[in-house]
């Protein structure tokens, strides 16, 4: 039970930090169930954040899985709830008194105020996740190798075509099958 | 947003918002929702999708669930705000559970675990360009890069907790784009 409420602890305070979308919670989600929480290993964090990326909906529903390699489905149903609520909450009222203050010119500044930090924690999140899931000093140079290529590919691919992330990440496991089986 | 809010049934409401919950694959729910909502069933005009996706980006959370909440409450109120988020989320999170599921059950088997190395290498690459494609802007600014690299270095590197860098960052970065008056009255 103490889990489930250190859970609920823990994502209910992280869906309120996350400032401009759920990306930006990523470093310091992974330091707290990674390093802190010992929750899920560094692997695992980088794989159940991939997992996300194949479902369709918000990618963040995957922090589930956190609350599931916890407490089973319990600990499922806390994280997503935790996760979700708090921040919903917010919104509804907090949108109320954003529309009485239309007009306002503060409004652009803290839009144009807080860009830059929510680019600064989506850099910290690729490198939360990257430094396990690209370049991992435990593994051989060769396998390194591959997972920093698939990473580039997959950003130049994006950066000039229009097809859909899912299926970059899809043959992204494809590659892992074939080149490192 | 106009003043004709069309009347919605709540049924309506969670299945349109479910359809984008099921189908919006590979991230990308803004587009979707500008699909559904201004295209397809005409609840929002142009200015009005933008202005809620304008307080949706600013609030914490996640832009689609907050848009859900936005638009939700803008059509039926309270319930409408529950009904759109929930048809926005249950679809992807049963699918992620069934997923993870898998995951648990096969994640040490080696020819699984090669395939989520690949899968998580290319999550990687997915969230640099993601991250640079909504990003140049503040990373060619000097102004907004001394704030980029300052975040980046307290959270990413000496895991200073968000909570904190953000009391410390947040109003110090809005002041730098505080509103001029002086520019105004010019």
């Amino acid at each position: 039970m103490s889990k489930i409420v250190e859970l609920i602890n823990v994502f209910a305070l992280l869906s309120l930090l996350a400032v401009g979308g759920g990306t930006a919670v990523l470093p310091e989600m992974e330091h707290v169930t990674v390093e802190r929480c010992h929750w899920v290993s560094d692997t695992q964090f980088a794989e159940i954040y991939s997992l996300g990326q194949l479902a369709p909906g918000p990618n963040m529903t995957c922090v589930a899985l956190i609350g599931y390699e916890v407490s089973g489905v319990a600990g499922l149903l806390a994280v997503l709830v935790a996760f979700f609520f708090p921040a919903c909450l917010l919104c509804y009222f907090a949108s109320k008194v954003w529309d009485a203050a239309e007009g306002s010119p503060w409004r652009d500044a803290v839009q144009r105020g807080m860009a830059p930090i929510v680019i600064g924690l989506m850099l910290a999140g690729c490198y939360a996740l990257g430094k396990t899931a690209s370049y991992n000093p435990a593994k051989d140079w060769d396998v390194n190798l591959l997972t920093l290529g698939i990473g580039a590919a997959v950003a130049v691919i994006l950066s000039l075509t229009r097809i859909n992330p899912a299926l970059t990440i899809l043959a992204g496991g494809a590659a892992g099958f074939f080149l490192l089986g | 947003m106009s003043d004709a809010t069309p009347r919605v049934s709540l049924a309506k409401l969670f299945s349109v918002f479910a359809l984008i919950g099921v189908t919006s694959f590979g991230g990308g729910i803004v587009a979707y929702l500008r699909r559904a909502l201004v295209d397809k069933e005409k609840w929002l005009d142009e200015d009005g999708f933008m202005a809620a996706l304008e307080i949706a980006q600013t609030l914490p959370g996640l832009n689609s669930t907050n848009m859900s909440v936005i638009v939700g409450r803008k059509l039926r109120g309270p319930a409408g705000a529950l009904v759109a988020t929930l048809g926005m989320i249950l679809p992807g999170a049963v699918i992620v559970t069934a997923l993870g599921f898998g995951y648990v059950a096969l994640r040490h088997d080696p020819k699984v675990a090669v395939v989520l190395t690949g899968v998580a290498a290319a999550a990687v690459g997915l969230l640099v360009q993601v991250t640079l494609k909504i990003g140049w802007k503040q990373l060619i600014r000097p102004q907004d890069l001394i704030f980029v690299v300052v975040v980046f270095v307290l959270v990413g590197i000496f895991h200073v907790s968000l909570l904190v860098t953000l009391i410390a960052v947040a109003p110090l970065a809005i002041w730098v784009h505080r509103p001029c008056r002086e520019k105004e009255a010019a």
